[in-house]
């Protein structure tokens, strides 16, 4: 007898809990017309920048394919003569099918070429069009972070910087010289 | 032994090592620089700096550094004291006050002994807000890179290059902290181990400019062991792949055989795997018109075709191969039969092989390894030019010289290991090394006494040596004085040595120089010495294939001329490197059917109307037999695409298609793995029984899993043939080898022949070697360094060879001309490598200069040289060490097809000269 007030009471109240929402303003968003808020940190889709000078600061050292924890990236390190031995990918592939999106790749790039974006919309129907290439991956901007450029303050000489003019540098050293 | 006692613990360990050594030994992590196994301290990084105590009482210490110090018993040392850590920590923050910010573009990076040092003493923040030092780079050849930036001034480089490996052309400029490691000028390093810079260097400095180009870091090789195919000593390497490429060859620590080093040859010759010569699928020319080209066709239709052929033919002829692998021969051997089995060298080369294997199978004197020839204190070589065909063994003898003042050392009671002070007590001493040859090179500068002559007189001087050593040798009896006292010189220097040493080779073509080196080796024996015997072979596997026995090639040409059969199957070998080009054209035009098994074009694929794609070295498993008459084992390191198989293995499915039909037995045709092979080869000859006990078999598991051959933290497995297929294929099989083609799988200590590369926690440079031994410089835990086939079982002196030559007589318009190997240039495959053929010098003719007065010739003039059917272009040099009447060919791929030693008249041969333009 006890357990059917029991019942009808809590049926009740949840009919009650219903109702009130009757007249609150609904929370859905009306996605796509309306979009987001993703902060710029967010951790979406990963493309590859250029450092401020324009070329791509991508060296192919191949930490964030080591960093990467489900083995997405690829890539194949090759040199431009023309450019003095300058590091570049020759390819770089990305298999969003297989990405979780950590960020270990960002973490771990040391010239902030590779960077994850607030963009998240990447639905394909077939998982071979998740797979970037290297044209797919590489935006003309900068990204996050504007003022990095790796080569001007790496030791090496490059087509536009010769030994000694990177940042906090001397001269090359004078072998001759037994100035103290 | 000795006990020391590390940070409270006690350790037993060797009293004569230093303390760096005693504590690495027992893997406690010191840091150090400028310490190496194989060179010795002399303490000037200050990197291994650790405490030592008085006694258990001592509680303040004082700091010494570990590698300067004797590891004495009981002496009591801290490594973690905090003092001496901050020492270590401050040591490596000036290194790196200079070292400039670049590992992500530098080819070191991930295998730096730099980086792993920097963690180790845990710097991890830069305090100096001050500029960086910079230096101009130079261009030092098709070998190595140059980025002097990076220098942290370890003088490892200086002290391998001059001291260890004697390379005169880099040193060190400069003073203060501008030091500067490299050349007087811009230019290609001269030495033949320059590559061992690249290892040697602690960081960057040095680095591999044919890994440069393909770059890939160590974590993403797939690796596994390889034996070099580049010269006869088989040293260990380890052979590196990634997605389908070989990336580069480094070397494998084989306390018996190459101990830290290699040559350039071994290390940059390796990228034939990936010429663009490579034959990748089998083409078939179905009709008989030679003229027609081959079609490309599938594996089933091939092997029918072919069986087709075979199953018709009336006799076949099996060529086999010194550069093929053992069981590759013996596949062959057993398809075609032994009859039919010809061992694809030339008759000469043939008879010099059968006389060592003689020498080693009759006679009480064992054959010397790598190692041996290191600790010999006294050295004869006869004959070979040992700089161009056997180079690392020049680089043992070089370390043999020091041997003899070694005495000296230990009797001033100063550590071997300590360099520094060895090398002021040694001074310009230098134990007996003896050289008698047809040719100079930098390496005569340290020998004792050397002799240029034919190689007639050469077996002469040989044959003198035994007289004077026993009186039971044959004596020479018409011999001038001087080399008279020659002889009598190097007996008394044999007769005085603890480990001498005879070395002959088969270059010079000649039976009795061999014959002398064992005269003189037994004669030694004889008196209670302990010689040791080393012939340098010409190929990789020119024991094993002696082993096999089998005629000559020219037998091969004979049984299709005299019709006896009428389809030939050649084995990885391209017959115009071994035979006239008049006799390989009708040997070849006169046969039905050419199949040539190879991996590469040339020659002779060019005739043949079956061509099977045979897997190069590091894609196929393997056992070569190197001139010491060790067998060791090489694994397939990956899988090439296309329809390339290993050579045994189209032999077996080869020998499978033939005997659908016809019932004939041939074991051959019932392998199916590589075990399979191995013993089968192990029933071959008796010899070749132990076959088995080279390296674990396909069986072997460790906790029931295989090995893995790439790393923990290979990368990729996802994307990298994503772009083809999204199904993530499984990697390959492997049923021949306890190994597998993945990062999964056993990981902890294994059998040498198994570890895929040396990497330890802690350690990714190749210096982890160390954490692979029990004894730092001693052999790896669970070595298998190879099965030694050939030991004496004589205890006596066999028949002593008799058959002393006359003396060379230079003839009146005659000249015999002898082969001269290149070290660059005379090996098939690596020519066939970017790097190496960059180094390759221009064919020429050495003579004496009387000889070039009398053809009326100029140095360094041109001359077109008609012979054998062919007209070479040649540059004329001459040498003082040539022998009047006699001429040098050097041995490069423009004039491959020549047969060499022959005489020639040089008046008729050489048809025109062209003047040196005046500069």
């Amino acid at each position: 007898m006890t357990n059917t007030w029991i019942y009808a009471r809590n049926l009740v109240i949840g009919l009650w809990v219903v109702f009130k929402r009757t007249f609150s303003t609904p929370v859905t968003v009306q996605y796509p017309e309306e979009r987001p808020y993703l902060p710029p940190r967010w951790r979406g889709r990963i493309v590859l920048t250029r450092d401020p000078d324009g070329e791509e600061r991508c060296v192919a050292c191949y930490l964030c394919s080591a960093a990467c924890p489900v083995d997405c990236i690829a890539l194949q390190a090759a040199d431009r003569p023309e450019a003095h031995d300058r590091r570049y990918p020759e390819f770089f592939r990305i298999n969003f099918s297989r990405c979780i999106y950590c960020g270990m790749c960002e973490e771990a790039c040391p010239t902030n070429a590779i960077q994850l974006i607030p963009d998240f919309e990447q639905s394909e129907y077939a998982r071979r069009n998740l797979v970037y290439e290297k044209e797919d991956l590489l935006i003309s901007g900068t990204g996050k972070y504007h003022d990095y450029n790796f080569y001007r303050v790496a030791g090496v000489k490059t087509c536009d910087k010769d030994k000694g003019q990177g940042a906090n540098e001397f001269p090359p050293v004078d072998v001759k010289s037994l100035m103290p | 032994m000795a006990n020391i006692i590390v940070d409270n613990k006690s350790y037993a360990v060797d009293e004569r090592q230093n303390l760096l050594a005693a504590c690495l030994g027992h893997g406690l992590n010191v840091p150090y620089f400028c310490w190496h196994p194989a060179m010795g301290s002399v303490g000037a990084c200050r990197q291994c700096a650790v405490k030592q105590f008085k006694d258990d009482k001592d509680q303040s210490g004082r700091l010494v550094m570990s590698c300067m110090t004797p590891a004495a018993n009981g002496t009591r040392i801290s490594i973690d004291d905090p003092e001496a850590k901050a020492f270590r920590a401050s040591v490596i923050e000036w290194l790196m006050v200079n070292h400039p910010h670049d590992c992500p573009v530098c080819d070191e990076g991930g295998e730096c002994h730099l980086q792993d040092m920097t963690v180790m003493t845990g710097h991890v923040y830069r305090r100096s807000r001050f500029p960086k030092r910079t230096h101009r780079n130079q261009a030092l050849g098709p070998f190595i890179r140059h980025e002097m930036n990076r220098c942290i001034q370890c003088y490892r480089c200086v002290r391998f290059y001059r001291d260890y490996a004697g390379g005169r052309d880099l040193n060190v400029f400069g003073a203060h902290d501008a030091l500067y490691f490299g050349r007087e000028q811009d230019g290609t390093l001269e030495n033949e181990f320059s590559g061992n810079l690249v290892e040697i260097c602690p960081t960057g400095v040095f680095t591999d400019k044919t890994f440069f180009h393909h770059y890939t870091r160590k974590w993403d090789l797939q690796s596994a062991q390889s034996i070099c195919p580049h010269c006869s000593l088989g040293c260990n390497t380890t052979a590196s792949e990634r997605s389908g490429t070989l990336r580069r060859m480094t070397n494998r620590f084989n306390s018996q055989v190459n101990g830290y080093f290699l040559c350039d040859r071994g290390r940059f010759g390796y990228e034939y795997v990936n010429s663009e010569y490579r034959i990748k699928h089998p083409l078939v020319r179905s009709g008989t018109d030679r003229t027609k080209p081959r079609m490309p066709e599938d594996v089933s239709r091939t092997l029918e075709f072919a069986a087709d052929r075979l199953r018709k033919a009336c006799g076949i002829v099996g060529i086999g191969s010194p550069r093929a692998s053992l069981e590759a021969n013996v596949a062959l051997r057993g398809l075609v039969g032994p009859q039919q089995f010809y061992q694809g060298i030339d008759e000469q080369e043939r008879q010099l092989l059968f006389t060592i294997l003689n020498v080693f199978r009759t006679g009480p004197v064992p054959s010397a390894s790598l190692h041996d020839a290191e600790q010999a204190d006294a050295v004869l070589v006869l004959g070979p030019d040992l700089l161009n065909e056997a180079p690392r063994l020049a680089l043992a003898l070089l370390q043999s010289i020091r041997q003899q003042p070694m005495e000296r050392v230990d009797e001033l009671k100063i550590p071997q290991w300590d360099e520094a002070a060895v090398r002021n007590a040694v001074q310009n001493r230098r134990g007996p090394l003896f050289m008698a040859g047809h040719r100079q090179t930098w390496l005569h500068e340290y020998t004792t006494d050397h002799y240029f002559a034919a190689p007639d007189d050469v077996a002469r001087l040989g044959f003198a040596v035994a007289g004077s050593i026993g009186p039971e040798a044959p004596t020479v009896p018409d011999l001038s004085s001087d080399v008279r006292d020659l002889a009598q010189r190097i007996a008394d220097a044999l007769m005085h040595a603890q480990r001498p040493l005879i070395i002959a080779g088969t270059g010079s073509g000649s039976q009795a120089t061999l014959e002398a080196a064992a005269n003189v080796a037994w004669a030694l024996h004889q008196q209670g010495k302990h010689p040791r015997l080393n012939f340098v072979l010409p190929e990789a596997n020119s024991a094993g294939l002696a082993l096999l026995g089998g005629g000559s090639l020219n037998d091969a040409f004979d049984a299709i001329r005299q019709g006896k059969a009428d389809t030939v199957i050649v084995l990885e070998n391209d017959l115009y490197r071994r035979a006239d080009q008049a006799n390989v054209n009708a040997f070849l035009d006169k046969a039905q059917t050419v199949m040539v098994i190879d991996s590469l074009e040339h020659r002779t694929t060019a005739h043949a109307d079956v061509i099977l794609p045979a897997a190069t070295g590091p894609e196929s498993n393997g056992t070569f037999v190197n001139q010491e008459g060790r067998a060791q084992r090489f694994y397939q390191v990956f899988v090439q695409n296309g329809g390339v198989k290993e050579s045994w293995r189209w032999l077996s499915d080869l020998a499978r298609a033939t005997s659908q039909d016809v019932e004939r037995e041939s074991r051959v045709a019932t392998w199916r793995t590589f075990d399979d092979a191995v013993s089968a080869t192990a029933m071959v000859a008796p010899e070749l029984a132990r076959m088995g006990e080279v390296a674990p078999s396909a069986s072997f598991r460790l906790v029931g899993q295989k090995i893995p051959r790439q790393s923990e933290r290979c990368s990729g497995r996802t994307s990298l043939v994503s772009h083809l297929t999204m199904h993530e294929p499984p990697p390959p099989a492997d049923q021949d080898s306890p190994l597998a083609f993945t990062m999964e799988g056993y990981r902890g200590p294994l059998p040498s022949p198994l570890i895929s590369q040396f990497w330890t926690p802690g350690w990714n440079s190749i210096q982890a070697v160390n954490t692979y031994q029990n004894e730092v410089g001693g052999p790896l835990r669970d070595e298998m360094p190879g099965v030694r086939l050939l030991e004496p079982v004589a205890t006596k002196a066999p028949a002593w060879f008799t058959s002393i030559p006359h003396a060379f007589q230079p003839a009146s318009r005659q000249w015999l001309l002898l082969p001269l190997s290149a070290v660059f240039g005379s090996d098939e495959l690596s020519n066939r490598s970017p790097a190496i053929a960059e180094r390759i010098a221009k064919p020429f003719l050495s003579l004496h200069p009387s000889d070039g007065a009398r053809l009326s010739l100029e140095n360094h003039s041109t001359i077109d040289l008609a012979w054998q059917g062919t007209t070479y272009s040649l540059a004329v040099h001459f040498e003082p060490s040539t022998p009047v009447g006699m001429g040098g060919l050097s041995l490069v791929p423009e004039v491959s097809g020549v047969r060499v030693p022959a005489w020639i008249d040089l008046f008729e041969a050489i048809k025109t000269e062209r003047k040196r333009r005046a500069a």
